[in-house]
């Protein structure tokens, strides 16, 4: 009952917003831009004739692999940089000049080396959100309190235990954290480089739904549908937070 | 009574913006095995270095420290130090915490010797919680418990219970007594409590300010229990308190 109240005022926004988009669509007799009923009926549409599952389909699967690369390869990169000074300082300036290239700046490169196929958006993905989870990875073994450590070294424990019982959980929260950000730019990316060079997923959804015949109801409800399936990941991620054994970090 | 721990004029000094600061000067002392020796000194005296130095966290300047007749090179669980921040993980339940250091047991003895010394410090119950969901008091009984299960030969224990309300600080006290009636343990105690020391200890040296060196010793000859409202025990209030310069504010 609470959570509606809480809801309530959310809810209310996106009502008026929505009243407000209809009438002035209405009012203006715009021929292009839809009601937000043409945007619904749209979407109907696509449901029946099985494109929106397929594109919705394609663009997760593209998410998923790049995504899980990266965290392959992130997790143990962070883990190795924040721990070894040498890796740090050798690795890490390279690191911090190609973090803030644009994945979009890649696209040019990713196609010349991987063609037009699933692979380019794959390494798109990879590349955009292995960053900020190597990063957040590092930081999290930066940040381990000394006392934690001290203690461990205290015990005698062998360097497995050291690993598996200290260092890792200590970071985890971070790697939770950097997961979180890594899908969120992965999710931002995988539309972009779909609507440059491939036949399937939401960003070409929109880009062919424009370039067919001006469908701008469908544009919308591919809009709408990449907003609520990133929401639905972020909660996914959410869900991590929440295991008991990670809460220490977040819990107040 | 054998000697467990020799110290031998350790000193060390650290950098300070260019300068060197000296924290501790030409410290030597001994602790009986079995001893229960606290060590007082005001704040910022250079206390938790030297007690980091006995434990083996930081190396001394110069100077010696033998266990049992042994040069002490790197910590380990012979002696294992309990500090006012304490050290129990959050990410690992209390029964998880306790069989940390169990290294060479199978899992099911680590099992029986974790919940074993969650049952003696009062804890039992509480085998699958999470430190989050303990409060101060029960976090110091698990870091006991932590530091039991490993039998160690030392315990040393840096200001264990000064971030404890002060009933709570009394109970663990109390407490700690306790568990030692059972397993005795070789305890260094380095504290700014001097009741604290003059309820707990055998033998109480008194540290200057810095650089710190040792100023003063008292021997407590009070049987357990102590009360620390009799007499023998004010008196003695008074003359440590008087070599830590504060015998005004004594009362």
């Amino acid at each position: 009952m609470n959570k509606i109240k809480e809801s309530l005022p959310a809810m209310a926004v996106i009502a008026i917003l929505l009243a407000a988009w209809w009438l002035i669509v209405a009012e203006t007799h715009s021929v292009i831009f839809p009601t937000p009923w043409q945007v619904v009926t749209g979407t109907v549409e696509l449901i029946k004739d099985g494109t929106l599952f397929m594109h919705i389909g394609a663009s997760l699967m593209r998410v998923g692999v790049g995504f899980s690369l990266a965290v392959l390869v992130a997790v143990p990169l962070g883990l190795w940089l924040g721990w070894v000074k040498g890796a740090y300082s050798t690795l890490n300036p390279l690191f911090q000049i190609l973090r803030p290239i644009s994945p979009i700046a890649w696209i040019p490169i990713a196609i010349l080396w991987f063609g037009v196929g699933n692979a380019s958006p794959i390494y798109l993905i990879f590349i955009s959100s292995v960053f900020p989870m190597i990063v957040q990875t590092t930081a999290g073994v930066h940040t381990i309190e000394r006392r934690y450590l001290r203690a461990a070294q205290n015990f005698g424990v062998s360097r497995r235990t050291l690993f598996r019982q200290v260092v890792i959980p200590a970071v985890l929260p971070q790697i939770i954290v950097g997961m979180r950000i890594g899908l969120g730019v992965a999710w931002l990316v995988v539309v972009a480089a779909e609507m440059i060079a491939l036949r399937s997923g939401l960003g070409y959804l929109i880009i062919d739904s424009r370039n067919a015949g001006n469908r701008y109801d469908l544009v919308i409800a591919g809009m709408i549908i990449i907003g609520l399936i990133g929401l639905l990941l972020d909660g996914v991620m959410r869900l991590l937070e929440g295991l008991k054994s990670v809460r220490w970090r977040y819990a107040h | 009574m054998r000697t467990k721990i020799e110290v031998n004029g350790i000193r060390k000094s650290f950098a300070s913006n260019g300068a060197e600061l000296r924290v501790v000067e030409d410290v030597s002392l001994t602790v009986g095995d079995g001893e229960f020796v606290a060590i007082v000194g005001p704040s910022g005296c250079g206390k938790t270095t030297l007690m980091n130095m006995v434990v083996g966290f930081v190396q001394p300047d110069s100077g010696s420290i033998l266990i049992d007749g042994v040069q002490r090179a790197e910590p380990n669980a012979k002696g294992i130090l309990i500090s006012q921040q304490g050290s129990i993980f959050p990410w690992l339940t209390v029964q998880q915490n306790l069989m940390f250091g169990l290294n060479d047991h199978p899992q099911a003895d680590k099992k029986g010797v974790a919940d074993h010394y969650a049952a003696l410090v009062g804890l039992k119950g509480f085998e699958a919680s999470y430190p989050h969901e303990l409060s101060g008091g029960m976090l110091k009984r698990a870091e006991l418990a932590r530091a039991f299960a490993v039998k160690p030969e030392i315990l040393y224990m840096d200001e264990p219970f000064s971030a404890l309300d002060a009933l709570t600080n009394l109970r663990m006290r109390n407490e700690l007594l306790r568990i030692l009636e059972e397993e005795r343990h070789t305890v260094m105690l380095i504290t700014h409590d001097v009741e604290e020391a003059i309820h707990l200890a055998d033998r109480i040296m008194v540290l200057s300010p810095r650089p710190t060196r040792i100023q003063a010793m008292f021997n407590v000859d009070l049987a357990h229990p102590r009360k620390l409202t009799s007499p023998e025990v004010q008196e003695l209030r008074v003359a440590i308190l008087h070599e830590l310069g504060v015998d005004r504010n004594a009362g």
